[in-house]
């Protein structure tokens, strides 16, 4: 916040409408923090009701999108947002994008966690996706915070983070592979749990989306598409803004 | 007394804090139609310009934009030598039109000015017909020989500025019956009727009604085919519709010279920030 700040417009209702949607964005974000981490418990610990719950519940989720874009709507109409104002409402419009589909891919889960939930599991690859699913949503909580801080650097951590995040998805169809060739009646119940994890790993795929936005924001240099040592190399070389 | 000291030898010393910030000027900027080196303008004893740099590409619309008293106009003047006729002026650097410096002793300023066509602010047609505002410089510079030949000068400056088909049929009706945005493209046309290469346009909106302020916006687009235009507004998205570079003036300096896209999105300097943001003051 330092760097590129939200306060000191000479129109302080304007202050206050950027600050109202910052602030709608981190609720969007803790609500589907929630969903993730509601949707992994389900489909780990075979809880079916509470994966119901989370396919219900993304609604939430798809309505606070449906907010924040009309409140978007109203600043670039009224508004004209410039430079740094400018770079924050693109920033936000696509971060509740990414959100959203968050929402969506933790609905997936809950779905296939009411599926599985009466089959039996084996459970050396459900401490696996126990531990896939405890990386994305700490990534989702990274990039969040990177949000809420303004702070351009955890963008890196978060690409970082969904290096492992895919390498541990490998190893999880890997497995699921093997037992499907070891017992071909569970092919059913693996096919369900592989898109259960294709869907978290997609989680993943998102936060990192979601940090990209924040160094576009912040330095305005647009890191999609490009390596994460090409993103390192980005932000070493620093924004060219004078911020005085 | 009107002083001015036109050379770079000068005595007057340029200001110790000009701003040398590379990011002040964009680096695709070739052959500058305008180039204005090291400009510095007083009033009296105030220096309303400090040590300006600024090269206008050509064909371009060129924007400047800053707060009220930032130097901008003062800056506009001086390229058509305007500011020659405020009283109390001294100006030192050099501006270059085509390479000619335009304050070099030998220039006829008024011979300057046709290659120079300037638009105010509030629309000022001369109190005749609208074909004798738009024939009165062609008559004075010789441009046109015979009648049908002013006739047809006069034809093709008001289809350039987007009026023909409103007043054909009322050439001889006073310039001052129309209305206010009908009277700004009649000033374009009158501007441009003196066939100059560049055009001077101070906040020609700032008057007018969205509807005619759009009109001018899209004849400033086709000008631009050619002319080369610089145009200062307050209007920040004015700016932004129509100039392919803009320059942030601050306190009589360039706080920073870029193309418009990078200027408004991400530009290099806080003050820039501040400025177009809405944070400034």
């Amino acid at each position: 916040m330092d760097k590129v700040g939200l306060e000191k417009h000479t129109s302080k209702q304007f202050d206050i409408e950027l600050e109202d949607i910052r602030e709608q964005v981190l609720n969007m974000g803790g609500l589907v923090e929630q969903q993730i981490a509601d949707a992994v418990r389900a489909l780990t610990e075979g809880d079916g009701a509470l994966g119901e719950e989370v396919a219900r519940a993304d609604y939430k989720v798809n309505r606070m999108e449906v907010d924040v874009d009309e409140h978007i709507t109203r600043i670039l109409a009224r508004r004209h947002p410039q430079a740094g104002d400018l770079r924050l409402v693109m920033a936000i419009t696509k971060t509740i994008t990414d959100l959203e589909r968050i929402g969506d891919e933790a609905e997936k889960v809950g779905r296939m966690a009411a599926n599985l939930a009466s089959k039996e599991k084996p459970s050396s690859v459900f401490r696996q996706i126990e531990t896939l699913g405890r990386h994305v949503r700490q990534m989702v909580r990274d990039a969040l915070d990177a949000f809420a801080r303004m702070d351009p650097s955890a963008a890196v951590h978060v690409a970082q983070a969904d290096r492992e995040v895919d390498r541990e998805f490998e190893g999880v169809m890997r497995q699921c592979i093997t037992y499907m060739m070891e017992d071909p009646r569970t092919i059913r119940q693996h096919i369900d749990l592989v898109w259960a994890v294709k869907a978290l790993e997609r989680i993943g795929d998102h936060a990192t989306n979601i940090g990209e936005y924040i160094v576009y924001f912040v330095e305005g240099k647009d890191v999609r598409h490009i390596s994460i040592e090409d993103m390192e190399r980005e932000l070493r070389e620093g924004s060219s803004v004078d911020r005085g | 007394m009107q002083s001015r000291n036109l050379n770079m030898d000068s005595d007057l010393k340029p200001m110790p804090d000009v701003d040398t910030d590379p990011a002040a000027t964009p680096d695709h900027v070739t052959e500058p139609k305008i180039s204005v080196k090291d400009l510095c303008v007083w009033y009296g004893d105030k220096q309303a310009l400090h040590d300006v740099n600024l090269d206008v590409e050509e064909n371009e619309v060129t924007a400047l934009i800053g707060p009220s008293g930032c130097g901008k106009s003062t800056f506009l003047r001086c390229i058509n030598r305007m500011n020659d006729l405020v009283p109390g002026v001294r100006i030192s650097g050099s501006i270059t039109l085509d390479d000619q410096d335009i304050y070099a002793p030998k220039v006829d300023v008024v011979e300057l000015r046709s290659h120079i066509g300037m638009v105010f602010q509030k629309p000022n047609p001369f109190p005749k017909s609208i074909y004798d505002n738009i024939a009165y410089a062609p008559k004075i510079l010789g441009l046109a020989q015979k009648r049908v030949e002013m006739d047809e000068l006069v034809e093709n400056s008001l289809k350039r500025a987007g009026l023909w088909g409103e007043v054909k049929d009322r050439l001889s009706s006073p310039g001052l019956s129309l209305s206010g945005g009908q009277q700004q493209r009649l000033c374009i046309a009158r501007a441009i009727a003196g066939s100059p290469s560049v055009v001077l346009m101070d906040e020609p909106c700032s008057a007018l009604d969205p509807v005619a302020t759009a009109t001018i916006e899209e004849l400033i687009d086709e000008l631009k085919e050619n002319y080369t235009i610089v145009i200062v507004t307050h209007n920040l998205q004015q700016a932004a519709r129509v100039a392919g570079y803009t320059a942030f003036f601050h306190l009589g300096k360039i706080v920073e010279y870029n193309d418009t896209d990078t200027l408004f999105t991400n530009p290099a300097m806080k003050k820039t920030e501040d400025y177009i943001t809405g944070r400034y003051g």
